[in-house]
């Protein structure tokens, strides 16, 4: 059996060093608007990149930074209203500044294969995985119906979907995240093109399945395929790719080897970015530098709770969830788990999806109890815990769907306020410019509504709502996940100094190991709705004790960082 | 083999293994939903007729009095010796518990009771009239679906101006009158144009115009729920990832975003199906054509309340069907519906 698809005779091996993409001073902007009212917003700013065959190059940068724009130029598909001028565009050996909707379609799939990220919307959800492989050969008049489907269920098989022939016949959301990524892989490189893009290819992936996919990707690169990365993750990139350019803005502020932009930073701005990964170098040091200078005096109550040093703020005792699935068996997602949360400390909790950390975090058991400064919690009904559910907030990963989106962020606050404690408007007003004060919110952010904000304002806006009612425990479910690194950098860093100045426990779970590194205390390790492993962060990240936390930890990427690295913060 | 094969299949469960008893844990399950469908279609129709017996037996107006009026024509008060056949005929005088289980009864077997006027079984009256409707409606249907989707795939996330005016015409079409439009029809094309017969028969040429008088205004509500769908579906990445494999806009919109925006149109078309059919009684007067409207129009009129009832069962019972059909339809074009 093949591990991929073989070459055809065609292409002989000589060819590695051909140039797949020469583009020079590449301009894209888009017209908004009609009339007098339009304007034009330059997206991609004089950008240069070149990729030869066997070779991966990777663009980095932020949301908005204009790295998917280039890409999907690069197809001919930079959206409605686009504006491309470049001094050199080739790509695939064709001029791409010239050709015609007509010609761009013989090359789509054909010369350029495109991956996006997340293939549970990025395959057509009501077809079967196998049509999609098959449409991408049809369309390129490859072969008949019948070879067309043997060719479908060889592709499955080379990028390592066991039982390709089954496979084939189901819908992505049939398919495990693994798998129907791969899917997606095959049915862009189904007629073997020499360039691929890969748009975010792993980003909605776990950490485990996230590896075999770049395993794939790697080899796809050792047969000569071209291969353009687009990613805000740096440790993924220092996985993958050989050259690194580092988007800004829509411009490159840096291009180079991925060992010297990387290793040895030169622009200010690829320093930042690899300052504010969290992970453990990390620990216990800002990611920003305003994160420094935010640690504003401690709270007396801060020093009461460190004086006081008395047991667990939050105490659960063997956990148990059931859910009903839709066929009417029970099944059971979360296995009796246990953990101590004391006052000022951060447990992580992390797992994989449908790990059930979501779950037990939602501290409301079907068996077990959950008790909070050692009074009963979970078993109270609901009138009964309402004066007492101000002790314990939560923040969730958007929050834009956790606003009213006719409010605007005052309002917002103001409705998290217990009226009593608050009677009168002033006190309410000082008590909200307070909480914005707290979580960095200007006062003309007060007045806008959740969609008018930014991701990170959004975040600081539900942050200062999980503290309105001075609660003892915050849970955060995934709250830094959707934010670009810079911004979850920030986020972080007012989640620690908010701890410390107001003597905050936190419920902390995430996906990203580095994130969990950086921010716990101790570690809960979750798989399957069981607690695997739990311990000091430390001690799970540097020995850990369990074959899964091995696993998890060994599928990390982790950020390849030379000994000439200097951590700006640092030095 | 490949490389990454070994790590993936400890990560998955055996397929083997996993998928036979959950195939027979559905179709279990389908069987389930399939009982649990069909008894409450036999439930809305069992309140369809308990309603119209309840009408049948509670209106004013003795109806053994009634039904000998109409016999000969005549209104005037009865003597109890010239209604006491009739009572005795019809069991108008068992108590009404008596009657309503004989009402069931006969339901059951298909007997919906005999015309006052017409003084045949109201199965007969209907079933001689409830295929001209039945045409009627189901072209109409058609055709509104036809319009909209030429209209849709065609206009949605074109050009602006295009796609502005079209979802300007398919509002107003949605808020046309069906006999304002029936008669604006009729005047222009079969009056002033010629091109259609005045007095529609059964044959097509009498058919297209009654059809599109119901047709248009329900391409525009159709048009409307479908549009925001196709439009949201146009900005899908997999109709993204269909062009970057080198299918053309055309391609992407028929093979691809077309089906995932048609549902809400099917869900309508469950209520469009009940209401096209009491919509035919305006047609078909204002064209003249045969069909179940004119029945219905006459027997409310000379209180024929036999005739009324089982109109109004039939109704009960066409929307029932409707909407088991768009269940079927449903999980035809969506089949993560089936597991879910």
């Amino acid at each position: 059996m093949t591990v991929l698809v073989e070459k055809p005779v065609s292409a002989p091996a000589a060819s590695a060093n051909r140039t797949l993409l020469a583009v020079h001073a590449l301009n894209v902007s888009f017209a908004v608007g009609t009339g007098r009212h339009q304007k034009i917003n330059h997206v991609v700013k004089n950008v240069s990149l070149e990729l030869s065959a066997g070779r991966c190059l990777a663009i980095v940068g932020e949301s908005g930074s204009g790295k998917s724009v280039t890409a999907r130029t690069l197809v001919g598909l930079p959206g409605r209203n686009a504006i491309i001028e470049a001094t050199r565009l080739e790509v695939a050996n064709r001029n791409a500044l010239t050709l015609s909707e007509r010609l761009w379609r013989q090359v789509r799939g054909k010369d350029i294969g495109f991956i996006l990220q997340d293939a549970l919307v990025s395959l057509d959800p009501l077809r079967p995985v196998g049509k999609e492989i098959e449409e991408a050969l049809r369309l390129h008049g490859w072969g008949n119906a019948a070879s067309r489907r043997r060719k479908a269920i060889e592709l499955l098989d080379s990028v390592g979907v066991p039982q390709p022939e089954m496979r084939s016949r189901q819908r992505p959301d049939e398919l495990s995240g693994g798998l129907r990524q791969r899917a997606l892989i095959a049915s862009a490189i189904a007629l073997d093109p020499a360039l691929v893009i890969a748009d975010e290819p792993t980003t909605a992936l776990d950490v485990t399945v996230q590896a075999q996919v770049l395993d794939l990707l790697a080899a796809m690169k050792a047969r000569g395929t071209g291969i353009i990365l687009i990613s805000h993750d740096l440790s993924v990139v220092s996985r993958l790719a050989d050259d690194v350019a580092v988007m800004r803005g829509g411009a490159i502020v840096e291009q180079g080897p991925v060992r010297e932009v990387l290793g040895n930073p030169q622009h200010e701005y690829t320093r930042a970015l690899l300052d504010a990964v969290p992970s453990a170098h990390t620990k216990g040091t800002p990611l920003t530098k305003e994160g420094r200078s935010g640690i504003i005096a401690t709270s007396d109550r801060a020093r009461r709770v460190r004086a006081a040093n008395a047991g667990p703020v939050l105490e659960a005792r063997g956990l148990g969830k059931s859910y009903d699935g839709p066929d009417g068996v029970r099944r059971k997602v979360v296995h009796d788990v246990s953990f101590n949360l004391a006052a000022g400390e951060t447990l992580g909790i992390v797992g994989e999806s449908g790990s059930g950390k979501s779950t037990t975090a939602k501290l409301a058991p079907d068996t077990g109890e959950v008790l909070l400064d050692g009074q009963p919690w979970s078993s109270l009904s609901t009138s009964q815990r309402r004066p007492r559910r101000r002790r314990v907030t939560v923040v969730y990963q958007d929050p834009l769907s956790s606003f009213d989106p006719r409010w605007n962020a005052e309002r917002i606050l103001v409705d998290a306020l217990d009226h009593r404690d608050f009677s009168t408007a002033q006190t309410r007003s000082n008590r909200v410019a307070e909480l914005a004060g707290q979580v960095g919110l200007q006062v003309e952010h007060l007045e806008k509504h959740p969609l008018q904000l930014s991701g990170g304002q959004r975040q600081r806006l539900a942050i200062a709502r999980a503290l309105a009612p001075e609660p003892e425990v915050i849970v955060l479910d995934e709250a830094v996940s959707a934010l670009d690194v810079s911004v979850q950098a920030q986020v972080l860093d007012l989640l620690t100094n908010l701890q410390a100045q107001l003597g905050l426990s936190y419920l902390f779970i995430s996906h990203d190991l580095g994130v969990i590194h950086h921010m716990s205390d101790r570690v809960l390790v979750m798989k399957d709705g069981k607690a695997v492993e739990q311990g000091t962060a430390d001690q799970i990240f540097n020995e850990p004790a369990h074959p899964y936390t091995q696993e998890l930890l060994a599928s990390l990427p982790r950020l390849e960082i030379t000994e000439n690295t200097t951590r700006s913060i640092n030095a | 083999m490949s490389i990454l094969e070994t790590r993936e299949t400890t990560l998955e469960t055996d397929p083997d293994q996993a998928s036979r008893p959950r195939r027979d844990r559905h179709i279990f399950t389908g069987l389930r939903s399939l009982g649990t469908r069909l008894l409450s279609a036999v439930g809305v129709i069992w309140a369809a007729a308990t309603f119209t017996f309840l009408i049948q037996s509670l209106l004013p107006g003795d109806r053994a009095t009634l039904l000998l009026n109409q016999l000969n024509g005549q209104i005037q008060e009865r003597t109890a010796a010239e209604l006491a056949p009739i009572n005795e005929k019809y069991g108008f005088t068992d108590p009404l518990i008596v009657q309503y289980f004989r009402f069931l009864g006969d339901l059951a077997t298909g007997n919906l009771g005999t015309s006052y006027q017409l003084h045949k079984p109201v199965i007969e009256v209907i079933g001689d009239q409830i295929a001209p409707t039945i045409v009627l409606t189901f072209t109409s249907l058609l055709i509104a679906w036809a319009i909209c989707i030429v209209v849709i795939v065609g206009t949605a996330k074109r050009n602006r101006f295009f796609s502005s005016v079209a979802s300007g015409l398919e509002a107003l079409a949605a808020g046309l009158p069906q006999y304002w439009l029936g008669v604006i029809l009729l005047v222009v094309f079969a009056l002033n144009l010629g091109l259609f017969p005045v007095v529609g028969g059964t044959g097509i040429g009498g058919l297209l115009l009654p059809a599109l008088t119901l047709g248009i205004p329900l391409a525009g509500f159709l048009g409307q729920v479908i549009r925001t769908e196709f439009e949201s579906g146009m900005d899908q990445p997999f109709a993204l990832t269909a062009r970057m494999r080198g299918m053309g806009d055309t391609g992407v919109r028929l093979r691809h975003v077309l089906r995932h925006s048609v549902l809400p149109g099917i869900t309508l078309s469950g209520w469009a199906l009940g209401s096209l059919f009491s919509a035919a009684v305006i047609a078909e007067s204002i064209f003249t054509r045969p069909g179940l409207g004119k029945v219905l129009v006459t027997a409310v009129n000379s209180r024929d309340l036999p005739v009324v009832c089982g109109i109004v069962i039939l109704v009960a019972v066409i929307y029932v069907v409707a909407n088991l059909l768009v269940d079927v339809a449903y999980t035809l074009i969506d089949p993560r519906l089936k597991t879910s």
